[in-house]
């Protein structure tokens, strides 16, 4: 009885500390959610095409393919407008016509874009390793006319273009990570230490550009760059790669056509 | 007036304004503390109106700041969320959960001006 009476007395008096406690700590915590407007009103567009990229720098992951696919179905699962589903514009063969028509046009324009250096083969892939190889092709985006003929077969839509670079990088250098370290007692620590290491990985830096699919003209244009590197000996493979990059970048391209809420806990103070 | 009688009356004065002060402050809590029951609730407009009594019945009441900003920040006001952020870190600089709530607000804020350049 004696032993029972204790122990009850002993649990009491435990929840009655512990809510004490709550009670005299002066803050709780509460679950927020910040709305973050969309940075595009597209209010007058019902339906969205995602028409292709110009993209290069890795033979192994196809940017323009995987970045069509993953911005329609990441549309298609937020509900964010209709996602047409139609095949992928040729865009890198798009603006190599147009620019050899700019160059046999018997006026040059000083103003024409570079033509791209023409190749032995005129079906060969252009090699597009860097930032400026794909300089020769923006063009393609500011062609009023070809774009609004796009809206038109497509009833008008917003359209996404724009570039993806998608690179394979290595660096060396110093870097700092965590060390364990045991003193003489054998009591474990950790210490951050510098270390020389080469280290391999990719670099995404895709251009998101936004067209009115009614005028053909660009509504708005955004950049990104994301780039991860590994320890060199580690094998990863570079599809998983660029979707690990493209999630960092993926709740950004989403604001900007829809609101998105950013969760966060907040102390709320007594 | 006697000497003795002025100093009786400015105790007096002073005691009587200590108290109004402790009054105001125990209002203001009041208010504070139901804001925090509804905002639990997710009832986060009855909240801010209750934080907002607070602020004004006392205006040097830092919980009550804070508390307003977490509204503005769900709220998306985040004009106004840096503002009350600042307004209570001003009234206690040292108030580590302060800092703590603004510095997170800052890391979402920060982002959003840096990619569109938009202007709060």
């Amino acid at each position: 009885m004696t032993a029972f009476f204790r122990k009850t007395v002993g649990s009491c008096s435990l929840a009655l500390l512990v809510a004490c406690a709550a009670c005299s700590s002066g803050y709780s915590e509460i679950p927020i959610e910040t709305p973050i407007q969309p940075k595009l009103d597209v209010s007058q567009f019902q339906r969205i095409f995602i028409a292709g990229f110009i993209a290069g720098a890795n033979e192994d992951v196809d940017a323009n393919l995987e970045t069509v696919r993953l911005l329609r179905s990441q549309l298609r699962n937020k509900g964010i407008m209709r996602v047409i589903d139609a095949d992928a514009l040729p865009l890198l063969e798009v603006a190599r016509q147009s620019s050899g028509e700019t160059v046999s046009s018997p006026v040059p324009d000083q103003q024409a874009p570079a033509t791209p250096q023409a190749p032995d083969d005129p079906n060969r892939v252009p090699d597009i390793n860097e930032e400026k190889d794909l300089e020769p092709y923006q063009h393609i985006f500011a062609n009023v006319e070809y774009w609004k003929r796009i809206g038109e077969e497509h009833q008008q839509p917003l359209i996404v273009t724009g570039t993806v670079l998608f690179a394979p990088q290595q660096r060396a250098g110093f870097v700092q990570r965590e060390q364990e370290v045991y003193d003489p007692f054998g009591r474990r620590s950790v210490v951050p230490v510098r270390t020389y290491m080469e280290r391999k990985g990719f670099v995404l830096r895709p251009s998101f550009i936004f067209i009115d699919g009614r005028t053909g003209e660009t509504l708005h244009t955004e950049t990104f760059r994301e780039e991860i590197l590994y320890n060199a000996s580690q094998q990863t493979p570079a599809l998983s790669s660029y979707f690990e990059l493209m999630d960092r970048l993926l709740p950004s391209f989403l604001n900007t056509l829809s609101a998105q809420k950013i969760r966060g806990v907040r102390a709320l103070l007594k | 007036m006697s000497p003795r009688h002025l100093v009786f009356g400015l105790l007096l004065a002073l005691a009587s304004a200590s108290t109004g002060w402790a009054d105001q402050r125990d209002d203001a809590k009041k208010q504070v503390e139901f804001g925090i029951q509804v905002a639990h609730r997710g009832l986060w407009r009855e909240a801010v109106y209750r934080w907002e009594r607070a602020a004004q019945i006392d205006p040097t009441y830092a919980a009550a700041f804070n508390n307003l900003a977490v509204a503005y920040e769900h709220q998306g006001q985040l004009a106004k969320a840096r503002e009350a952020y600042e307004k209570a870190l001003a009234l206690e600089p040292a108030n580590a959960l302060v800092r703590q709530n603004y510095d997170l607000f800052k890391e979402i804020n920060d982002r959003i001006l840096q990619k569109d350049g938009r202007q709060l």
